[in-house]
């Protein structure tokens, strides 16, 4: 058996170190753990709530022995999380999956709800790295903006956009509308996404068009988090071991599926 | 692979190589079970498929071992009415023989799912009765010898498709079962399903599945798995495919000599590289012309007369 993913794989019981409240609905947990204070952006890891169930959470920080994934309270698992305090048990395998290549140049990030979290650790690593950093950051309304403040210091001076679909903060659209005028204004070597799977299909659409290189970040339903139990695949990838970051050749490939359909837990095809 | 010397049929079932994907592994959409074909695996297994949908159980369900897996993902499927589509795509898309594994809280059921599975396009069936973590199937008709008989009994009048009879390691005597599957009409017997197993976390004091007890599968099975074919070939005619903790040419090799004609491989696909089967492939190949033979077919069963 593989050293590392057995290594990986073995499910560590850490404490939560630190709680932010991010906004009404999203929260940012940090715990200890020193193999997932090594992962990259865009790889997640398997977050069991002792107890409860166990998800899969995208790294929103790493270092210094910690890593940290932000949460919204959607279903079971994630109320359950969101009333864990500081000092409490939680387990943790991982890292997994592939992450964000680290692209020099002029770069745009699109991000819409939750999927900004790891978009936010790719942008503080290529800060120093990139040309010119921009970001278009979408969320239902403004309550719902997360990280605003630290994608200003870390992208370039007056390149985050925001989108709120009801208006109340920045430009009353969805976080892909904006896009095509950036296209024509400005050149960029490379779009990273994550969020809503309809957004990125957008985004995936113009990148397409414009002939412009892009990498996602997909979620699906997981169970094993090691590639075996087949419960995410797209196409014939799975999310948890080939991706959850793909780049523009393979998600060509998923057309059919892309911000279209998905597994359910009974392995049965369901709109997404 | 283009290699005649890897050829086996089981069951009528012709596979041009020797290694098929487990069960339980992959095995919801064609597209998947395609791209592990196209790595090189003789036939593909599907996800157990039963009467209605079943979710499966809650996170976590896959726990790791020291040398292994242990899983209860409980048999989580949309139900044969639904599969059939996919079945029936696979079909389309497939290069190799495509068996849908079939599990059922009464023979009617087994009989009903291997029915229509196999109008469906489905090459074989493989029984699931020995599935160790979902009550009334699974394990608990594959350990009770009269249940079994009756289940194989009713596929067979139903089927004109082979009927492979996925066996329970978890039983007294697995050599009785076996042959008691094989008198039923089993046409091929898979051996063998995870060991029954758990988890417990000491810090929490807590069972780590969500359903408390599970089936191991890796390594740690392998020497547990060897000996089953080994049993069982030494007793009962009917041919084999063995399957548990296989990972490298060489735990190939050595179940087909304790009797297996092919393998079926699942854990492995996680733990070893995507080119797994293709390498197993080759080592097998290499191993056989080593050893000069002309085909594998003729070290099946070898270790029984060494």
């Amino acid at each position: 058996m593989s050293a590392n993913l057995t290594t990986l794989n073995t499910l560590r019981t850490t404490q939560i170190v630190d709680l932010k409240t991010e906004t009404d609905t999203v929260k940012t947990f940090t715990v200890k753990d020193n193999l997932c204070s090594k992962a990259q952006p865009g790889q997640f890891l398997m977050l069991w709530i002792p107890g409860i169930d166990e998800i899969p959470l995208s790294i929103q920080n790493a270092g210094d022995g910690e890593a940290s994934v932000t949460v919204k309270a959607v279903g079971d698992a994630t109320r359950h999380l969101h009333e864990m305090k500081t000092g409490q048990t939680v387990g943790i395998r991982g890292p997994f999956g592939t992450y964000f290549t680290e692209s020099r140049g002029r770069v745009l990030m699109v991000g819409g709800g939750t999927g900004t979290a790891p978009l936010l650790f790719l942008a503080k690593k290529l800060a120093a790295k990139a040309d010119r950093l921009s970001f278009v950051i979408g969320a239902k309304t403004k309550n719902d903006l997360l990280f605003l403040k630290d994608l200003d210091a870390v992208c370039t001076e007056e390149s985050v956009h925001a989108t709120t679909e009801d208006g109340s903060y920045g430009l009353k659209c969805l976080a892909t509308e904006p896009l095509e005028k950036l296209f024509d204004k400005e050149k960029f070597n490379i779009i990273y996404t994550c969020g809503p799977e309809q957004m990125i299909r957008k985004v995936f659409d113009l990148a397409e068009k414009r002939k412009i290189a892009m990498e996602a970040s997909l979620e699906r339903l997981m169970r094993c988090g090691i590639g075996l139990c087949g419960s995410c695949v797209i196409g014939k990838y799975r999310v948890c071991r080939d991706g959850p970051v793909f780049n523009l050749a393979q998600l060509s490939h998923v057309k059919d599926e892309l911000g279209i359909s998905k597994l359910g837990f009974d392995g049965s095809v369901i709109p997404i | 692979m283009n290699n005649n010397l890897l050829n086996v049929i089981i069951a009528g079932l012709k596979l041009t190589t020797p290694t098929a994907l487990a069960s339980g592994i992959l095995g919801y959409s064609a597209e998947s079970m395609q791209a592990v074909a196209e790595s090189g695996a003789g036939a593909v297994v599907t996800k157990s498929v039963g009467v209605t949908p079943r979710m499966g159980y809650a996170n976590p369900t896959v726990v790791q071992a020291k040398t292994g897996l242990i899983n209860a993902v409980g048999m989580a499927n949309p139900g044969i009415n639904e599969y059939i589509k996919e079945i029936s795509y696979a079909k389309t898309i497939l290069q190799v023989p495509l068996i849908v594994s079939v599990y059922g809280y009464s023979a009617e059921e087994y009989a009903l799912v291997s029915k229509k599975a196999a109008e469906a396009g489905a090459d074989a069936v493989e029984l699931n009765v020995s599935c160790p973590h979902v009550k009334y199937t699974g394990s608990e008709i594959g350990q009770n010898p009269k249940l079994l008989r009756d289940v194989i009994c009713k596929v067979k009048a139903e089927v004109r498709k082979p009927v492979i009879v996925k066996l329970s390691p978890n039983v007294t005597d697995i050599v009785e079962i076996a042959d008691g599957a094989a008198k039923a009409g089993a046409d091929a017997l898979t051996v063998i399903n995870t060991v029954r197993a758990m988890a417990i976390d000491a810090e929490t004091t807590l069972p780590v599945l969500s359903n408390i007890r599970g089936g191991l599968s890796g390594p740690a099975i392998k020497p547990i798995a060897l000996r089953c074919v080994y049993d069982i070939a030494e007793c009962v005619k009917t041919p084999i495919l063995g399957c548990g903790g296989i990972s490298d040419w060489r735990d190939a090799v050595e179940f087909l000599l304790a009797g297996a004609s092919a393998v079926q491989i699942g854990t492995a696909i996680a733990t070893e590289k995507p080119s797994l089967f293709q390498d197993i492939n080759r080592g097998v190949t290499a191993y056989v012309k080593r050893k000069g033979f002309r085909s594998v077919n003729e070290i099946v069963g070898k270790s029984h007369h060494a």
